[in-house]
C-alpha cells in the first residue's frame, strides 16, 4: 500500500479524507454510525439544541463513537442563529461541550434561502477569532466578503454550492470558479446545496479542498452506501483535478489519428 | 410572593426556587449533570465554572443547551 501523498490540511490536523459530513437527519442511530464507517469521513459535524429534555434517543452518542473509532474530529455548529450575538455565544457553549476551539460558524441572513447574514458572519468571526477559536466560516461565494473573513483570521472558508438542503449541486459555477482563481491559496471548502455525488465530484474537479455535506447521505434511501458514492466521488474529482482537466473546445476534435476519409470514396477513378 | 422564593424564566416557563439558589443549583434540581449540558443566563453564555458562584435573581433568564446532531 503506497502512502498517501494528498494530504488534506485544517488547523491542527493533517486529514486524508476530504468528505466532512453532517451528522442530521439519519433514520436511526446505528444507520448513522455505519454511515460515518462508509464516508471515512475524518471530520463530522454536530450541533446544539436550546432544550429542556435530556437525551436524542442515543443519536449523540452513536455519532461520537462512530467518530472516534476512525478518528474523526468534531466540528460543532452554530446553526439557527440569526446574529453574531447568539453565534458568539453559542460558539462558546460549543466549545465548552465538545472541547474543540473548532466552529462552523452560521449566521441566517434569510430564512427562505437559509443564505448567511454577511455582516453579521464577519463581525462574529473577528470576535471568534480574538477568542481563540479556529472559525470555518459558512459563507456565500462572494469575493470580498471571503477576504474580509481571512482578514479577519478565519483559516479557511466554506462558500456554499446552493441552499441548505436543497440538493440543487453548485448553483454559480462561475462565481465559485473565480473564487478558487482569486485564493488560490486558501483552503476551500464547499458547504451546502451538494444532492448527488456528481455535485461533489464536479466541485472536486474545480479544485476546492473538501466537500461538507449531510442532507445528500442522510436522506437517501440507503444512507450507508451513498456515503460510500460521495467518497468515491470526492476521490475521483480529487484525483482528476490533480490530473489536470483537458481544456474545453468550441468545436469537436476528432481524437483518433487518421488521414482525412478512411477510403477516399469519391475519389477513386 | 413568598419571600423565601423567587421566581426565574427556565426556558420560557416560569420556576419558582428557593431564593439563594445558584445556577448549579438548579441543574441539581434539575437532575442534569453539569458536564452534560450549555448554560446560558439573561442572553449570555455561562462558563461552567462560574455556575456555582451565579446566585439566581427573580426575574433571571436560564437557557440550557445540549449536544445534538448537526450539519
Amino acid at each position: 500500500m503506497t502512502a498517501n501523498t494528498d494530504l488534506f490540511q485544517l488547523p491542527d490536523a493533517t486529514l486524508n479524507s476530504r468528505f466532512l459530513l453532517g451528522s442530521a437527519g439519519y433514520p436511526d442511530p446505528h444507520t448513522l454510525a455505519r454511515a460515518i464507517a462508509a464516508s471515512g469521513t475524518q471530520v463530522l459535524t454536530v450541533g446544539l439544541k436550546r432544550t429542556l429534555q435530556a437525551g436524542d434517543n442515543g443519536f449523540v452518542a452513536g455519532a461520537l463513537q462512530a467518530a472516534q473509532a476512525q478518528g474523526a474530529r468534531l466540528l460543532p455548529n452554530t446553526a439557527g442563529c440569526r446574529s453574531a450575538r447568539e453565534a458568539i455565544n453559542l460558539a462558546q457553549m460549543a466549545r465548552e461541550l465538545y472541547g474543540t476551539r473548532w466552529i462552523k460558524l452560521e449566521v441566517i441572513g434569510d430564512e427562505h434561502t437559509l443564505q448567511p447574514d454577511p455582516f453579521e458572519l464577519l463581525s462574529a468571526a473577528q470576535t471568534l477569532v480574538r477568542e481563540g477559536f479556529e472559525v470555518f466560516p459558512y459563507c456565500t461565494e462572494d469575493l470580498v466578503l471571503c477576504r474580509r473573513l481571512l482578514d479577519a483570521g478565519c483559516p479557511l472558508l466554506m462558500p456554499w454550492g446552493a441552499p441548505i438542503g436543497s440538493g440543487q449541486g453548485l448553483n454559480n459555477i462561475a462565481g465559485l470558479r473565480s473564487l478558487r482563481q482569486r485564493l488560490p491559496d486558501t483552503t476551500l471548502i464547499i458547504d451546502a446545496g451538494i444532492g448527488a455525488p456528481s455535485h461533489a465530484a464536479q466541485a472536486m474537479e474545480l479544485g476546492f479542498d473538501a466537500v461538507l455535506l449531510n442532507s445528500a447521505v442522510s436522506q437517501a434511501r440507503d444512507p450507508v452506501a451513498m456515503a460510500g458514492a460521495f467518497k468515491s466521488a470526492i476521490e475521483a474529482g480529487r484525483a482528476a483535478y490533480r490530473a489536470g482537466l483537458m481544456a474545453t473546445q468550441d468545436f469537436a476534435v476528432p481524437s483518433t489519428p487518421v488521414s482525412g476519409h478512411a477510403f477516399l470514396l469519391g475519389s477513386a477513378p | 410572593m413568598n419571600a423565601t422564593h423567587i421566581t426565574i424564566r427556565l426556558d420560557e416557563q416560569d420556576l419558582s426556587l428557593p431564593a439563594g439558589h445558584t445556577v448549579a443549583d438548579l441543574l441539581v434540581q434539575l437532575q442534569r449533570p453539569p458536564e452534560s449540558v450549555g448554560t446560558a443566563l439573561n442572553g449570555q453564555f455561562l462558563r461552567r465554572e462560574a455556575r456555582a458562584s451565579t446566585t439566581l435573581q427573580a426575574g433571571d433568564q436560564v437557557l440550557l443547551f445540549q449536544p445534538i446532531v448537526g450539519g
